[in-house]
């Protein structure tokens, strides 16, 4: 797998450290209330079998956390984009 | 005798259940070296789903498998459904690299594998099918003195639990394996952790003698029938639609392993898991090298030599999502590199082939066996590296869990709702993270 770092190109899977799935959101508060926002946001995880997108530390690189969207049944990569720009073109479509 | 010599020519193919299983034994076998081995029945059948069972078991894999074996064995339920969406043996039973061991630490976790391991040992016995069960024994290495030190705590929580382990020293182990790198310079061998009761089986024969255990106790096992939505009432869960047809079941078991979260979402349940692949190797044949199961303790590296002579070995999963089994080559260097360290001579060694199976890695490394939320629907999932071993006990839990709709007391930690309430089973204590055992 090759994944289009948006900082240095196209580097090697191996240079990547995947922490898995970029749907969860990190709960603001730390409120008794959201004990079930925070079960959610450690344990539970979207597993889907194709598009998947997915948080990835350069950690053999530029150091910068990335968000890529791949296909995890053809380990097809469709882009990477920073962890930064992933969670505002969130917040513009929230 | 006179019972098995009627079947072939009087009685139609596949329409007697109880009558269609020839024993296995020197007898037959000789008997059927005079017909030149042709007269051999199917180990089971192919029925057509009917439209309605007491339990469908979604997965035909070691664990479902073994759950209907366990069922109709344990419970008497025979009126049971085994849903395989490939063919028996396809997924992760016939992938694994065949070891058992029972040296887990966690109160929760060991008398479940030590009652799987007392299972193992009677096995064959049991379902009259040759596994090929082997106790040659698991050897854990230690590279350090804080490595030793938790292995003595290992194998003094083994003990306590009535597993037999050992912990030999560097001399000990160097009469066993002389030819590891006791002397590298950053990963020393100071010792090991030996089980001896621990070795390996022929994985994919494990599918088979399940599969002909349940079948000829009336469990219909169902190939190339793929479940596609799981239908609930109120609550309650009524059937599945397949490929072939909407089943109607009383009680549904989901053991898909790696397909687990695919599965459970037709249910509307989001799983602590995630899947990863995980491959595997074999070399080229070599003659008798290693007798037992080693494990490298200063990187991911485990191998013992298949009764082929080639040597099968693994280590880490991949480490990124994936449905794909197959993974890339960094991990293949990684698990060589590993290998090489432990035992340097297997550098000339070629690798013949590799492969890759899906993993439902959980987020503490322990599964899940459990009733849901829903009524009537049962989960057995998050078997992360460690799966292999534990399916007798994991089929036999599961039956009993769906048969009494509770848990037994072997699988009373293995709750699905454990994340939620902070019982979590974390043998190596590293938190929320799906890359565990």
């Amino acid at each position: 797998m090759l994944i289009p770092c948006p900082h240095c190109g196209t580097r090697p899977v191996e240079e990547f450290t995947f922490l898995g799935d970029a749907s969860v959101t990190r709960p603001t508060t730390n409120d008794p209330s959201s004990m079930e926002q925070w079960y959610d946001y450690v344990y539970l995880r979207n597993n889907p079998r194709g598009r998947f997108d997915e948080y990835a530390h350069h950690s053999g690189g530029c150091r910068s956390w990335l968000v890529v969207t791949r296909n995890t049944e053809t380990h097809e990569v469709y882009g990477a984009v920073t962890a930064r720009d992933y969670t505002r073109a969130k917040g513009a479509r929230a | 005798m006179c019972k098995t010599k009627t079947l072939g020519a009087v009685i139609p193919p596949y329409h007697s259940v109880q009558d269609l299983r020839m024993r296995y034994n020197v007898f037959s076998l000789i008997k059927n070296s005079f017909s030149g081995h042709k007269n051999w029945q199917p180990a089971w059948r192919e029925p057509q789903p009917k439209s309605e069972y007491d339990i469908v078991i979604v997965g035909g894999g070691g664990h479902g498998l073994a759950t209907a074996y366990y069922l109709a064995k344990e419970h008497g339920l025979t009126n049971v459904a085994v849903l395989e969406k490939g063919w028996l043996g396809s997924g992760n039973i016939g992938r694994n690299t065949t070891i058992i061991r029972s040296n887990y630490m966690l109160p929760g976790n060991n008398p479940f594998y030590e009652w799987s391991m007392k299972l193992w040992e009677n096995l064959e016995q049991d379902f009259n099918f040759n596994a090929m069960v082997s106790q040659r024994g698991v050897l854990n290495l230690c590279h350090t003195d804080a490595q030793r030190d938790a292995f003595a705590r290992r194998g003094n929580a083994m003990r306590i639990d009535g597993v037999d382990a050992e912990l030999l020293d560097r001399e000990q182990v160097r009469e066993m394996y002389p030819f590891f790198d006791f002397e590298n310079a950053r990963f020393p061998i100071k010792g090991g952790l030996l089980q001896r009761r621990g070795g390996t089986v022929r994985h994919d024969a494990v599918a088979w003698g399940y599969a002909r255990g349940a079948d000829s106790r009336g469990v219909d096992i169902i190939q190339r029938c793929e479940v596609t939505g799981i239908h609930i009432e109120n609550g309650k869960v009524v059937g599945v639609d397949t490929n072939k047809g909407f089943i109607r079941c009383k009680k549904l078991g989901l053991a898909t392993a790696g397909n687990s979260s695919e599965t459970a979402a037709m249910a509307g349940l989001k799983l602590p898991v995630e899947s990863h692949v995980l491959q595997a190797f074999v070399s080229e044949g070599l003659k008798p090298y290693i007798d037992g199961v080693v494990t490298f303790g200063a990187g991911h590296f485990y191998v013992s030599q298949s009764d082929k002579g080639g040597l099968v070995f693994g280590g880490d999963i991949d480490g990124y999502n994936s449905y794909a089994r197959r993974g890339n080559l960094p991990m293949v260097e990684h698990v060589v590199e590993a290998g090489v360290a432990m035992i340097p001579s297997i550098a000339r060694v070629r690798v013949l082939r590799s492969w890759g199976g899906i993993m439902d890695m959980s987020m503490d490394g322990s599964p899940i066996i459990d009733k849901t939320p829903i009524q009537n629907l049962y989960l057995n999932t998050g078997w992360c590296y460690g799966g292999f071993k534990a399916t007798p006990a994991s089929g036999w839990c599961f039956a009993h869990t769906i048969a009494r709709d509770e848990p037994h007391k072997l699988n009373a930690a293995y709750r699905l709702d454990r994340f939620r309430t902070g019982h979590m089973l974390d043998e190596k204590g590293q938190g929320a993270t799906p890359n565990l055992h």
